[in-house]
């Protein structure tokens, strides 16, 4: 699994990429949270289960991205370790997840500035000509 | 960005012709400067929303414009129902109403700069700033959809101002038509510790000072002199807002092609106005709008409380506050005919010209306050919504200046620690819980507001007023 955020002019993009679809999003939920502080900040002690069912892959990665942004905001928590699995058939896509966190300590995890929402910009997930997982969208920050 | 595709109808109006899906033209009100400095991406989300059914006149861009998601940010667009009109959920944005609150201080220069130090202290300790920060209030399920429904107006009823406060306030605080229903229990939930919080990122509590002023009859009507102290907060409808928009993106993403809207690109997600979907949106984002002027009231509250521990007779007033992320309904001229029209401000702010029914009766000679916000080093500004500005672009301007490096870059060039010294320097005091954050935020970090306001000035959509220089800013 591996993460990079990418440039946008009002806003901030995240992506993750990996041998595996649940993989690609581990890494984007990864980058997201390196758009508000240092995620090896972060440690991974308190888990938090999610689950999310959508039309398609992309819109399963706009709904993955906003539920860790919901539990950020009402459980003021910061998340640096996410294991999922996720399935796709003719109905939609599915994903059950875990993420680990801890609560925001602002002295510590400095965080710059949370994260509104995921949004449609930039919205790509793939499986690549050579075998990598591609997840990525924009991020309001 | 290429301009040979424009046709230059002024030295500040650039045309993006109809062609391919678009139903109207584009118009950017920009200097040739800025028009060169914006990403390509400006033009080509102007003409996707330039192709959304029922768009009337033209897709418009203010000269602070610049790549959004969906919509530009300074971007407005006007949509008629009658005409299968549509409501953008990414028109509006996930920060629903934010906007600009500017209050008097009835101080001076002088009186502050031997107290700025214990004022931006008091400040900080009173003003919930910066991610995970809580208000205090907390809210019922009841007092919650009262809040929705009644805005400013709640909040004063609450014990959070006085009635005056709501006259220099658009809509005189409170939007019609909220839904409470419409808006999720998770927008709610979202809500539940952030009422009374300035939020993160661009957001802010200034303590400002007039320095100069270049209309004074305009000055004069808005009560600004020159060395007056004013405070400016920059925020919006917080947790709430941000979840309607994630809401409703996605309701309208899935609903489009059943709808028959076939979107060039899925961040245009929209809905028809005459839908129970695109009426669900309007319920629930004016909703979003009165939770950010309630916001911005309980905010102006705990301002003053400050300001009455370290100066005890000082009363702060409202000079006006408007909203730049907002779809609201109005009457417009189109041609021969008064239309009524739902027009969306994606930062960009409304700025109608004098004589408007609107406006306070003591603004209606000189026009609507435009706020337009700085960022802590850079000048902020209020302008004045220009006569026949409602022909331009539905009465609109711009709110800022829109940032010029991303944060990635922002965060290589600066560290927070230095930025706070180096202002300091400079007599301005920063209050923030992040030198991460404040570096992100950095002056250099955002473009030439004064550039922009230029623009604006002389394309004839907002009047330059006076220019106003941070003292204190307390930083989310």
């Amino acid at each position: 699994m591996a993460w990079r955020t990418f440039e946008h002019e009002a806003d901030v993009g995240v992506c993750g990429t990996g041998d595996t679809l649940a993989e690609a999003f581990a890494g984007a939920a990864t980058a997201m949270t390196a758009v508000i502080c240092d995620p090896a900040a972060v440690v991974p002690r308190d888990p938090v289960g999610i689950a999310c069912a959508a039309p398609d892959r992309e819109l399963l990665l706009v709904d993955w991205l906003n539920a860790l942004v919901f539990h950020m905001a009402t459980s003021r928590m910061l998340f640096s370790r996410f294991e999922l699995t996720v399935e796709s058939d003719v109905g939609g896509c599915r994903l059950v997840a875990t993420a680990w966190g801890e609560p925001v300590e602002v002295a510590r995890h400095q965080p710059a500035t949370e994260v509104k929402g995921a949004s449609f910009c930039e919205l790509r997930v793939e499986h690549c000509a050579d075998g990598v997982w591609i997840a990525q969208c924009v991020v309001d920050v | 960005m290429e301009l040979r595709k424009f046709r230059q109808r002024g030295p500040y109006e650039w045309e993006l012709p109809a062609t391919g899906r678009m139903r109207v033209p584009g118009v950017i009100f920009a200097s040739r400067e800025l028009m060169e400095a914006m990403d390509d991406k400006v033009a080509e989300q102007v003409a996707n929303v330039a192709s959304l059914p029922g768009i009337v006149a033209a897709s418009y861009a203010m000269p602070d414009a610049h790549w959004g998601y969906g919509f530009p940010i300074g971007g407005v667009a006007a949509f008629d129902a009658d005409e299968g009109g549509v409501v953008s959920a990414g028109g509006v944005g996930f920060d629903i109403s934010c906007g600009v609150r500017t209050l008097h201080t009835g101080l001076k220069l002088a009186d502050v700069e031997a107290h700025k130090k214990r004022l931006a202290d008091v400040l900080y300790a009173r003003i919930p700033a910066g991610v995970g920060s809580t208000g205090t209030l907390r809210l019922s399920g009841p007092e919650t959809d009262a809040m929705l429904k009644g805005g400013a107006r709640w909040a004063v009823k609450q014990g959070y101002g006085s009635e005056a406060d709501l006259a220099h306030i658009e809509e005189s605080g409170c939007v019609a038509g909220a839904d409470p229903r419409a808006v999720s229990d998770m927008a709610k939930k979202r809500q539940r510790d952030e009422m009374g919080t300035l939020g993160s990122g661009n957001h802010y509590l200034e303590v400002q000072v007039v320095d100069e002023v270049f209309d004074a009859a305009a000055a004069k009507a808005f009560g600004l002199a020159r060395g007056d102290v004013v405070v400016s907060i920059h925020c919006g409808s917080r947790g709430l807002g941000h979840q309607i928009g994630t809401d409703y993106l996605r309701e309208m993403v899935i609903a489009a092609p059943a709808a028959g809207i076939a979107l060039p690109d899925r961040e245009l997600a929209c809905a028809p106005l005459k839908s129970t979907l695109g009426q669900c949106y309007l319920g629930a984002m004016r909703a979003g709008i009165n939770c950010a002027l309630a916001n911005r009231q309980i905010l102006t509250h705990l301002a003053r409380a400050a300001f009455a521990e370290v100066f005890p007779h000082v009363r702060l007033t409202v000079l006006y506050d408007v909203s730049h992320n907002t779809c609201k309904e109005e009457m417009h001229r189109v041609g021969d005919e008064r239309r009524r029209l739902f027009v969306h401000r994606k930062g960009a702010t409304r700025a109608f010209g004098p004589g408007h029914a609107e406006l306070p009766r003591e603004y209606r000679d000189a026009g609507q306050p435009v706020l337009i916000g700085g960022s802590m080093g850079t000048a902020s500004w209020i302008l004045a919504g220009a006569a026949g500005t409602e022909e331009r672009a539905f009465g609109s301007a711009c709110h800022g200046a829109g940032r010029a490096m991303s944060r990635n870059e922002a965060l290589r060039r600066w560290h927070g620690r230095n930025v706070v010294d180096e202002l300091a320097a400079r007599g301005i005091l920063i209050r923030s819980p992040s030198f991460r954050g404040v570096a992100e935020e950095a002056p250099l970090a955002y473009k030439d507001v004064g550039a922009v306001v230029e623009a604006a000035d002389r394309a004839g959509l907002a009047i330059k007023v006076a220019r106003l220089t941070p003292l204190v800013c307390i930083k989310g």
